[in-house]
């Protein structure tokens, strides 16, 4: 099995824990990964609210490379995976944005190049069945709120791996490591995106919404697949909690951490860092079995 | 509030123009819309918005410009695609909200909120010149364009400890082809 990975530019940033723990968990469970070269920006929002020429042009440029190197993409950033799903998407159907692309960027493409989020390789394309056998260390007794957030389930139309408002394949991933995944509402309700630069303090509203949802839901952390959601919900903890009330601080460890610990991999190589929210787990939920989540020894 | 709508008052029917635009430049068959509410209802950002989600796509109808253009609501979506993953006829919300972004942005000087434009023109000149988002300068020629260097600075000995900012950009090694994008991607906008 083997991706051309597009890893974005806030994996080799704020969400460099998300790029140690997708290439290491890839790598235990036999996922090849070679780096599109010299990748570019997909635009993220900023190019598809201001220039839709950009929007289009910027993923067809990487989507193209990928073609070239004959591999299907991998992508584990969910924005960057929303962005170039939606230019195949377009591509595909529109022959003008197709030529319109083809234009920008000097080079034929069709979109056919297949992309996939890591979170559909490892439930959809392995299958909890596969994992639960490379199991190694159970996170048996954690409780884990799965967040899908937004862009992993919609649109429908355009990403389609799992349910767009009852997603499961990260329940069913958590629940092959030995973890229980925990039933609460809010697992596809926006954190707020990159609203956190512009407008911050809407973002803290919904991070206290989510949070407290998934502490009332009885879940000890929270999984999540995309970079922003990490940084929104881990970052604005305190702000949430001045703006709209206090709340036990709730550890946000991407679902690629939890899996690599639950494979044996050390917190260390998948970027988990004793000075996020997770080293102030209470106590009860440290004994509770939530074993390495706070970087701790298992 | 200050440029909200006196909704007692008829609003003036303009004859299509900016439906018609709106419905080019979206893809979304933005008439179809039948005021359910399905997407207000559904909206994580209502309770900050001046015009629900719904309310929108009926002041386009209305071909009422001014209220749209300067709404703060088009410049607050997310682009979680809630709304138009629920709507019963299949109208792409967030898609319309980036038209009504890219419209503004056309044909208003001055914005009652202009924090979206200035940091999309920040990130985008960020990837113009390393190919990639370098987040200490893009962020930093954000502040300075809202004059507010101080707000989140409590976060970055946090962020750099932990190795999630980098003090120099990562440059892909495409940068001259990223410019080219960028450049016939003016001209192809240009000719929209």
């Amino acid at each position: 099995m083997k991706y051309a990975f597009f890893p974005g530019c806030s994996l080799e940033s704020t969400a460099r824990p998300f790029d140690l723990s997708t290439r290491a968990v890839c790598r235990a469970l036999g996922i090849a990964l070679e780096d599109i070269p010299d990748w570019a920006c997909c635009g993220s929002t900023p190019a598809h609210a201001s220039s839709d020429s950009l929007a289009v042009a910027l993923p067809a440029f990487n989507l193209q490379k990928a073609q070239a190197a004959g591999l299907p993409v991998m992508v584990a950033c969910a924005s960057c995976y929303a962005r170039l799903r939606t230019a195949n998407h377009r591509i595909g159907r529109e022959p003008e944005d197709r030529r319109r692309a083809e234009r920008i960027t000097g080079r034929p493409y069709d979109g056919g190049v297949e992309v996939r989020h890591v979170l559909d390789v490892l439930a959809n394309r392995l299958g909890p069945d596969g994992i639960r056998a490379k199991v190694l260390r159970p996170l048996a007794g954690l409780k884990v709120a799965c967040y899908y957030g937004c862009l992993l389930t919609r649109p429908p139309e355009v990403v389609a791996f799992d349910d767009p408002e009852h997603p499961s394949c990260m329940d069913d991933l958590m629940a092959a490591a030995g973890a229980e995944a925990v039933d609460w509402p809010f697992r596809t309700e926006c954190c707020g995106a990159s609203l956190s630069v512009t407008h911050s303090g809407v973002v803290g509203r919904l991070a206290h919404r989510l949070l407290t949802m998934a502490r009332e839901a009885g879940a000890d952390c929270l999984a999540v697949a995309c970079p922003l959601c990490q940084v929104n919900l881990d970052l604005r903890q305190a702000d949430a909690a001045k703006a709209h009330g206090a709340f036990l601080p709730m550890p946000v460890l991407y679902v690629t951490q939890l899996l690599g610990l639950a494979l044996g991999l050390s917190p260390e190589a998948l970027g988990i860092d004793p000075s996020t929210v997770s080293s102030e787990m209470p106590p009860a939920n440290r004994d509770a079995g939530a074993a390495g989540v706070g970087g701790g020894k298992s | 509030m200050e440029g909200e709508r006196d909704m007692t008052q008829p609003i003036p029917w303009n004859g299509g123009d900016l439906l018609e635009e709106v419905r080019r430049r979206s893809g979304a068959p933005v008439s179809a819309c039948f005021q359910c509410h399905k997407c207000s209802s559904g909206c994580p950002i209502g309770p900050e918005m001046d015009y629900l989600p719904s309310q929108i796509m009926r002041l386009v109808h209305l071909g009422a410009e001014k209220e749209v253009l300067d709404s703060r609501s088009i410049w607050l979506c997310a682009s979680c695609k809630a709304c138009g993953t629920r709507c019963p006829m299949a109208i792409d919300i967030a898609d319309v909200m980036d038209a009504l972004r890219i419209l503004a942005i056309e044909r208003r000087i001055d914005l009652p909120d202009a924090r979206g434009k200035l940091f999309y023109r920040s990130f985008l000149g960020s990837v113009r010149r390393h190919g990639r988002v370098y987040e200490v300068g893009m962020m930093s020629a954000y502040k300075l364009r809202i004059r507010d260097l101080l707000s989140d600075m409590d976060k970055l000995p946090r962020m750099l400890a932990q190795g999630k900012l980098s003090l120099l950009p990562h440059r892909g090694g495409g940068v001259r082809q990223v410019r080219e994008i960028f450049r016939r991607s003016e001209e192809e906008d240009g000719k929209s």
